[in-house]
C-alpha cells in the first residue's frame, strides 16, 4: 500500500544555486499528485529529493524533512533503502538494453539477492500484469531484449521494473512526454489503476494530463511551491494569480 | 507564451455576444414601447428580429464549443467561456420573451382600449435596466456591479405580484375585461422572466470574475 509523504521546509541546492525554497506539502497516500510548472521551476528536483536521487550529484545537497509514512528519509534510512520503497520512471524509457524483458523486470530483486526462480517468475508476471504489458510480451519474455519493444511498451516495462521491488511510492517524471497519444492513454490508465496500491507523484508539462490523472496538483515556480490544491480547484479557480497566469498560458 | 490567437478568439466571442445582446435589448425596448403606443409595426419588427437572434445564439455556441475543443482553456478562460455559453442561452430566452410580449400587444390592439390597473412601463423599465446593468457588468468584468443587479430582482418580482393581484381583482369585478387583463398579466409575467434572466447573467458574471457560484443562494439559505 502507498504511504503519506510529508515534506517540511525542504530546500535544495546545485552548487551555489538554490533550486528549492522551503517547500511544504503533504502528498496523500494512494492518490495521484501532479506537479506542474515551467522548465527549471524545481519540480524535477523536488521528486528527485523524494528518493534521494538529488544527492547523487556531488555538487547537490538537500535540507529539510521528508517523512515517508513514519520514516524520515534523510535520517532513518539509507538512499538504497529509500529507492527500494520509492520507484521512479523517467521521461525517456530506459530499459537495460542488453537484458531480456524478464531480466529487466527481475533486475531489482536479483540485485537484492533474490534467486528463487519460482518467486522471480511470480513477481515478473505480477509486475508485468500490473503494468498492463503481460499479454503483449508473455511469449517473448526471455527471447526479446528490453530495447526491442516499442517506446510505449518500454515505458510500461520500466513501470513493471519499478513495481517489481514492491515500492510504496511511484515517482513519474514526465512519463508520457515521449510517447504517442495511444501509449500516453495506456500510461494514464495505468496511473488510475495503480494509485489504489501506490502513492503516485507525476511531474508533467502536459496540464491536460495533470487534470486527467491527478486528484491534487502543485504548481512550482522559481523553486517555490506557489500553490497546492485539489486539481479541480487549480484548473478552474486557482487562488494565486501566478498559477492562473501559467495555466492559462499568459506566461511560461 | 501569450496565446495571441486564443485571446483574439475570446475577444471575438465577447464581441459577438454583445452584438446579440444589442439585438435582444432592442427587441425588449420595442415590445414595451409597442405596449404603450399599441404600435403593431413595432411588434412586427420584434417578431422579425427573432430568427437573427436565434442564428447568433447558434453561432456563439459553436464558437465557444470550438474554443473548448481546440484550446482546452483553463481557470479564468474556462469560466469565461462557460459564462458566455450560459449568458447566450439567457439572452436568447429574453428575445423569446420580447416576442411573447409583442404577440400580446398585437392581441391587445384588437380589443377595446381600457385603462388597466398595472404599471407595465415601470416594470419594463426596471427589467430592461437589469438586463443593461448585467451586460455592463459583463463588458467591464465587474462582479460588484453584477451583485447590484441581483438586488433589483426583488423589485421586479414585487411589481409582478402587484400586477397579478390587481388584474385578478379586475377580472373578478369586471369579467368582460378579462381578455385585456389576461394579456397584461402575461406581459407582466414575461417581464418578470426578463428580470430572472438578467439575474442569471449577473450570476454568470460573478462566476466568471470571482470563480464563485452564487446561483440559488436564497434556496440554500432556506
Amino acid at each position: 500500500m502507498g504511504v503519506d509523504i510529508r515534506v517540511e521546509n525542504l530546500n535544495a541546492w546545485y552548487g551555489a544555486v538554490h533550486t528549492l525554497h522551503d517547500v511544504n506539502l503533504r502528498i496523500p497516500a494512494n492518490h495521484a499528485t501532479a506537479l506542474i510548472g515551467p522548465s527549471g521551476c524545481g519540480k524535477s528536483t523536488f521528486v528527485r529529493c523524494l528518493n534521494r536521487m538529488h544527492e547523487t550529484n556531488p555538487a547537490a545537497r538537500a535540507e529539510g524533512k521528508v517523512m515517508m509514512g513514519d520514516v524520515d528519509i534523510f535520517k532513518d534510512a539509507t538512499p538504497v533503502e529509500i529507492r527500494r520503497r520509492v520507484g521512479m520512471v523517467f521521461q525517456r524509457p530506459n530499459p537495460f538494453p542488453t537484458m531480456s524483458i524478464y531480466d529487466n523486470v527481475a533486475s531489482g530483486l536479483k540485485l537484492n539477492g533474490f534467486r528463487n526462480k519460482r518467486v522471480l517468475d511470480e513477481v515478473v508476471e505480477r509486475s508485468l500484469r500490473q503494468a498492463a504489458l503481460w499479454d503483449e510480451v508473455k511469449d517473448d519474455l526471455k527471447k526479446k531484449s528490453g530495447a526491442s519493444i516499442s517506446g510505449g511498451q518500454q515505458q510500461r516495462l520500466c513501470i513493471a521494473r519499478a513495481l517489481a521491488v514492491d515500492p510504496e511510492v511511484l515517482l513519474m517524471d514526465e512519463p508520457a512526454s515521449a510517447l504517442d497519444p495511444v501509449s500516453t492513454a495506456k500510461i494514464e490508465d495505468l496511473i488510475f489503476k495503480l494509485k489504489s496500491q501506490y502513492t503516485i507523484v507525476i511531474v508533467t508539462h502536459n496540464m491536460q494530463q495533470a487534470a486527467r490523472v491527478a486528484e491534487n496538483t502543485g504548481f512550482f515556480l522559481m523553486g517555490k511551491l506557489v500553490e497546492f490544491a485539489a486539481t479541480t480547484k487549480i484548473f478552474t479557480n486557482p487562488s494565486d494569480k501566478r498559477t492562473e497566469d501559467y495555466i492559462t498560458g499568459r506566461f511560461g | 507564451m501569450i496565446r495571441i490567437k486564443f485571446q483574439q478568439s475570446l475577444d471575438e466571442l465577447k464581441e459577438r455576444l454583445l452584438v446579440m445582446a444589442g439585438l435582444v435589448e432592442q427587441a425588449i425596448q420595442r415590445s414595451t414601447e409597442a405596449y404603450s403606443s399599441r404600435d403593431a409595426g413595432l411588434c412586427e419588427l420584434v417578431r422579425l428580429s427573432e430568427p437573427a437572434i436565434n442564428r447568433m445564439e447558434r453561432e456563439i455556441d459553436q464558437l465557444a464549443l470550438d474554443l473548448l475543443a481546440m484550446e482546452q482553456p483553463m481557470a479564468v478562460d474556462l469560466r469565461f467561456i462557460l459564462a458566455v455559453i450560459r449568458i447566450n442561452a439567457d439572452l436568447e430566452r429574453v428575445g423569446d420573451q420580447a416576442v411573447n410580449i409583442a404577440g400580446r400587444v398585437v392581441d391587445l390592439g384588437t380589443q377595446p382600449h381600457v385603462d388597466l390597473p398595472v404599471d407595465i412601463p415601470r416594470l419594463a423599465l426596471l427589467a430592461a435596466a437589469m438586463v443593461r446593468k448585467a451586460l455592463q457588468a459583463f463588458i467591464e468584468g465587474d462582479a460588484e456591479m453584477a451583485q447590484a443587479v441581483l438586488l433589483l430582482d426583488d423589485q421586479v418580482d414585487d411589481l409582478n405580484r402587484d400586477a397579478f393581484r390587481s388584474l385578478g381583482n379586475l377580472i373578478k369585478e369586471s369579467p368582460d375585461l378579462a381578455p385585456q387583463a389576461l394579456n397584461a398579466l402575461i406581459i407582466s409575467r414575461n417581464l418578470e422572466r426578463v428580470g430572472d434572466h438578467a439575474t442569471n447573467i449577473a450570476e454568470d458574471v460573478i462566476f466568471w470574475v470571482r470563480g464563485a457560484d452564487v446561483r440559488h443562494h436564497s434556496m440554500e439559505a432556506d
